[in-house]
């Protein structure tokens, strides 16, 4: 029987939450949390399971990378697993930069799972698999089994079919294939105009993807007297939370605020961003906020004034909608005061 | 948000430990912090200490926002 590896956080690893990110990696012979799960209709025996930390990866990613590639020197493996991931933007990524790390050194296929929303998506899609999750958890049983589909199809060595088809994201891979009903292009692009002609809808066979970038603002001219606001999405906010904003899948924002304070005070503000254990920043609310070094710096002439208002929101699955909308909704007051540049703080 | 604001015509930097992910998204001025939970402070060193990477990194985000750029940037801390 052929055999697979899975990569899982620490969360679905049953190691803990938040305050359990940090966890180095740390490889278990057999099936934890989800692998069990894979393993009911995997046409492989699960071996191992890998867990790790989704900071650990984040903030010491080549370590992590190293630590992981080890423990799987020498092991036999036809297929390695991650996820899934559903929205949850740091697994995302941790899924896509190990599932990237095993596939360049050990040349096995590799496949995840991601909600559309995950910037794990944009950055990885060209280099695996990633098939199309649901947003949360409870999503699980669902995304496992797309999973799996695609992962047997693989193990099986079946043809894989194009994206739509299979349910992954489209990794920019142009392959010819013959249409069984065999209309010559020709026809088909004929009849894609005429319906264009006729307002109707139709799909294109070659779908240009769209990058969304915006033109880089103008540098600020003088900075000795520009007029600086502060943004975050990192959730400090004052310690009733005034604002009722969500811990997680923010809609709502608030300012608050800081004409005349030099810092953030511990047990006047904190952080209700539930992505992250909050211990640091609601010792020091200034660690996500830096509003003391934003004044002692305005006060030695670095910048002009400081907007006397900082905004914030939380952005763990936060979708992009949501975010683009709150922005367009602070940017009037930038504008009132006369804001020159922003500074944006994110966790 | 970094990119309505932009949008809108303001310069900004974010501020994050992502680099790779606000690379993806179209930041177009990137200042690295050191962590998610404490992007401006490790609550495992000395006040002194935390107060200095704090100072140095936000006042490195000012000066983005006051530097030419052709194209995305991440600013070296």
């Amino acid at each position: 029987m052929k055999k697979a590896i899975l990569y899982i956080n620490q969360f679905f690893g049953q190691i803990g939450g938040e305050d359990k990110a940090d966890f180095e990696p740390e490889i278990r012979e057999g099936q934890v949390g989800p692998g069990i799960e894979f393993a009911k209709s995997l046409n492989a025996e699960l071996t191992h399971t890998i867990i790790c930390g989704d900071n650990f990866m984040g903030s010491n990613t080549e370590e992590a990378v190293k630590i992981i590639l080890e423990m799987l020197e020498g092991k036999e493996m036809d297929l390695f697993i991650a996820g899934p991931a559903f929205q949850a933007g740091r697994y995302g990524v941790a899924c896509g930069t190990i599932c990237k790390a095993v596939k360049e050194k050990f040349g096995v296929p590799v496949v995840t799972s991601m909600n559309v929303e995950n910037p794990g998506v944009e950055m990885f899609k060209k280099d695996m698999y990633i098939l199309q999750g649901g947003n949360i958890a409870s999503r699980m049983r669902k995304d496992v089994k797309a999973m799996v589909s695609l992962c047997n199809k693989i193990l099986n060595e079946e043809e894989i079919g194009w994206a739509e088809k299979e349910g992954y994201f489209g990794r920019g891979v142009r392959k010819q294939i013959w249409l069984e009903e065999g209309t010559p292009a020709s026809v088909r692009m004929v009849d894609m105009l005429l319906k264009k002609l006729n307002g109707e809808s139709f799909e294109t066979e070659l779908p240009i993807p769209k990058l969304d970038r915006v033109p880089i603002a103008d540098a600020i001219k003088d900075l000795k007297s520009a007029r600086i606001a502060l943004v975050t999405t990192g959730g400090i906010v004052p310690v009733d939370n005034p604002d009722r904003i969500q811990s997680a899948s923010a809609t709502r924002w608030g300012r608050y605020d800081i004409g005349v304070i030099e810092a953030l005070k511990s047990g006047e503000y904190k952080t209700i961003h539930a992505g992250f254990d909050p211990a640091a920043a609601d010792a020091d609310p200034n660690v996500i906020t830096p509003v003391d070094a934003l004044q002692v710096l305005q006060k030695e002439g670095v910048y002009g004034s400081l907007h006397p208002f900082f905004y914030s929101t939380v952005g763990t699955g936060t979708t992009q909608a949501e975010a683009e909308r709150m922005a367009r909704e602070i940017v009037p007051y930038l504008k009132e005061d006369k804001v020159d540049g922003v500074i944006m703080v994110s966790t | 948000m970094v990119k309505e604001i932009e949008k809108a015509g303001f310069p900004i930097v974010q501020m994050c430990n992502l680099i790779p992910v606000a690379k993806t998204v179209g930041s177009n001025r990137i200042v690295p912090t050191i962590s998610i939970p404490y992007p401006l402070g490790d609550p495992g060193t000395p006040k002194e200490e935390q107060w200095k990477l704090r100072y140095h990194r936000t006042k490195v985000a000012l000066e983005s926002l006051a530097t030419d750029i052709k194209e995305q940037t991440v600013f070296k801390v």
